[in-house]
């Protein structure tokens, strides 16, 4: 019997093997940046331990750099600790970073594929579980926690069980204005945000294969939110195109080269799962609640609890009405946001930016809310200054910030306050999750733009 | 790391579903750069409020923790072991737990218990009706039990007796370095390196 995509990348990964016991798997690229590595450092420290291999390593701070005035030093104490720690460490243990002001600066998961070192057939490990991003590249991705980190530090192993697979097939053509994002949000309101859980998503179909790299990463960066820890796509000419004169595309490409080309399921590959999508119905999709799967087309109500018959899901869905401050029977469409937050890296890619500047253009955002503009990386921004985007921002009344997680988690000072709603293009809508008592709606980079002009949320087809 | 053998102690109910890293520790407290002191932010949105059951006098000494459906979703942040390792608990009961909370606290020593609903309901209701109720993991037989019940659970041998000789991940793995070596051996060249280019 054939493999499929995943079975191949980690049987080429296979360190050693025994029964019963996780396989030992080499990891070919690992991501570091200050919230899930000081302990991990601490670790190898307090038992003696070196990196051993520097050189598959690299380090970016990210998750809580301040988006304003990044000439000066970071005003939150702790963040100044973790971010201070990390330059240590990466000093100390001789690791490659990127720091705030640097042009590679940004989020660990548009940093990666900008360099070229994200690619395809490899695996890569990062303690943020939103490392499936480098999946999109058909390489094996997954996030790790600190511990793991650790490991991979001291061995550029990690023990791993063997993930089961699943395919999702995405057939059809997307109508305008419907985004990679709409389908990634279709799919965990279908499955739930366990479907995937102990799987290897592998997301497959011509609606799938369309898509730019941007929405390919855009899809496969939210298989956590599904339960999937990882997701991948098989690599193509896209993809090898993508990378060819990156930083660090490999010298000996054509090599690399027929070697990525064995990189696709076999045809009689059978995965343990299969599910199938159809992207002509697809609309665009925002979530209402407050879990990834709570999500609806834009043109539907807010649901009723009492019309939902598992029991669990009603209570989460009435729960997350009063924390959402909704009314069953409410158009989604006149849902009143006050933040619209641009960014993360789900969406903060500089195909996100132009795809709401080009609804932006000439126009100006609503008076009644406030509109974040975050690159995803220092390399983003510099980018869309050079193609006119960020005045296009600042014509229309966005903020036009510097590169970072921001808002997606609240670290630094982005937050939500108490009660704000926000529509956002990053990946987790939990309790809390921009801000204390923030309330979050997913959406894509269109309805971003298309809701920051209208006040409440909205696609561009609505203008 | 501390040996797992058994563990009994009394139980605390959370009957919550869908609890995700965000609750069990928000993004906020993540800013250490230590192990430890973790347990202040524990749950932190829900410790203002009396009702919840952290707070309940009768409560307060529990080291098992007894969850809701899907505990432990979202990011894959390990400060949520720590904070619930550094409040107390030694192990969690529930029907089913994310994947990488599994993964994280199983390497941390705290023990995850995978039961059906139905017992997750009636252990519930034996804590809630008294919550003096002791409740005994044994990782050695595989079971936790309570007043007369005793229910069997399911984990790897592997784990089981990782967990049992307190052994640490990093340490086995370095026995393997031969393999590790010659693995390296045979990487092929035109894998990446992150060293700078020099163009
Ligand atoms: S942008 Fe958000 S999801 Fe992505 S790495 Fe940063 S915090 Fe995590």
């Amino acid at each position: 019997m054939g493999k499929t995509l995943a079975e191949k990348i980690w049987g080429e990964h296979i360190v050693r093997s025994a029964a019963g016991e996780p396989d030992l798997i080499y990891i070919d690229l690992h991501l570091i940046h200050e919230v899930t590595s000081p302990q991990a450092f601490d670790g190898l420290r307090l038992a003696g331990r070196k990196v051993r291999r520097t050189d598959l390593t690299i380090a970016t701070e990210d998750h809580n750099t301040p988006t304003l005035n990044i000439d000066k030093p970071i005003a939150d104490p702790v963040s100044k600790l973790q971010v201070d720690t990390l330059r240590a460490n990466a000093k100390e243990f001789g690791v490659r970073i990127h720091s705030l002001g640097d042009a590679e600066q940004g989020i660990v998961h548009v940093v990666g594929p900008q360099l070229g070192l994200t690619q395809p057939g490899m695996t890569i490990v990062c303690g943020d579980s939103h490392t499936s991003t480098h999946g999109a590249f058909g390489a094996l991705a997954f996030g790790i926690g600190t511990s793991e980190v650790e490991h991979v530090l001291a061995t550029q192993t990690l023990p791993l069980a063997r993930p089961k697979t699943m395919a999702i097939n995405v057939e059809g053509k997307l109508k305008a204005g419907v985004t990679a994002k709409d389908i990634i949000l279709a799919i965990i309101a279908k499955i739930g945000t366990g479907g995937g859980q102990g799987y290897v998503i592998e997301y497959r179909g011509s609606a799938i294969r369309e898509l730019s790299m941007e929405g390919r990463m855009t899809v496969c960066n939210m298989s956590i939110e599904a339960g999937a820890r990882a997701g991948v796509i098989a690599p193509d000419e896209k993809t090898f195109a993508y990378i060819k004169g990156k930083p660090h595309a490999p010298e000996e490409f054509d090599a690399a080269l027929t070697y990525w080309k064995t990189l696709f399921t076999d045809a009689d590959a059978k995965f343990d799962v299969e599910v199938n999508l159809d992207a002509d119905a697809l609309e665009p999709f925002v979530t209402w609640g407050t879990n990834p799967g709570q999500g609806l087309p834009l043109n539907a109500n807010v649901p009723n609890p009492a019309e939902i018959s598992d029991p669990e899901a009603r209570g989460a869905a009435e729960r997350a009405l009063v924390y959402m401050g909704l009314e069953a029977g409410t158009p989604l469409k006149k849902i009143a946001i006050d933040t619209v937050f641009l960014g993360s890296c789900t969406n903060g890619r500089i195909e996100d930016l132009r795809a709401a500047a080009d609804v932006l253009k000439g126009k100006k955002i609503s008076s009644t809310l406030r509109m974040l503009v975050v690159p995803g990386s220092a390399r983003v921004r510099l980018q869309a200054e050079q193609e006119g985007l960020d005045k296009v921002f600042l014509d229309a009344g966005a903020e036009w910030r510097n590169a970072g997680c921001s808002m997606c988690l609240g670290m630094n000072p982005d937050q939500l306050a108490v009660g704000e709603r926000s529509a956002s293009t990053s990946n987790r809508n939990f309790e809390g999750r921009q801000g204390k008592g923030g309330r979050t709606h997913l959406v894509s980079p269109l309805v971003a733009a298309a809701t920051a002009l209208r006040g409440t949320l909205s696609s561009p087809a609505d203008l | 790391m501390e040996k797992f053998i058994k563990h009994t102690g009394s139980g605390v109910p959370l009957r919550r579903s869908n609890v995700d890293t965000d609750q069990i520790i928000p993004a906020v407290y993540l800013k250490r750069v230590t192990r430890s002191g973790f347990e202040d932010g524990l749950f932190s949105a829900w410790r203002n409020d009396p009702e919840f059951v952290l707070n309940q006098e009768a409560y307060k000494k529990g080291t098992v923790l007894v969850a809701g459906v899907d505990f432990g979703t979202g990011s894959s942040r390990e400060h949520a072991v720590w904070a619930l390792q550094n409040y107390g608990f030694k192990a969690v009961i529930s029907s089913r737990f994310a994947d990488i909370f599994r993964g994280n606290s199983l390497k941390g020593g705290l023990l995850t218990v995978i039961i059906n609903q139905s017992d997750v309901e009636d252990i519930w209701a034996a804590i809630e009706a008294d919550p003096t109720t002791q409740i005994t993991v044994d990782l050695d037989t595989r079971t936790v039990s309570y007043n007369s019940t005793v229910l069997p659970f399911e984990i790897d041998d592997y784990t089981r007796w990782r967990l049992m000789e307190g052994l640490d991940d990093i340490g086995l793995t370095l026995k393997e370095t031969d393999s590790i070596d010659s693995f390296e051996g045979n990487r092929a060249s035109y894998k990446p390196k992150t060293l700078p280019i020099k163009k």
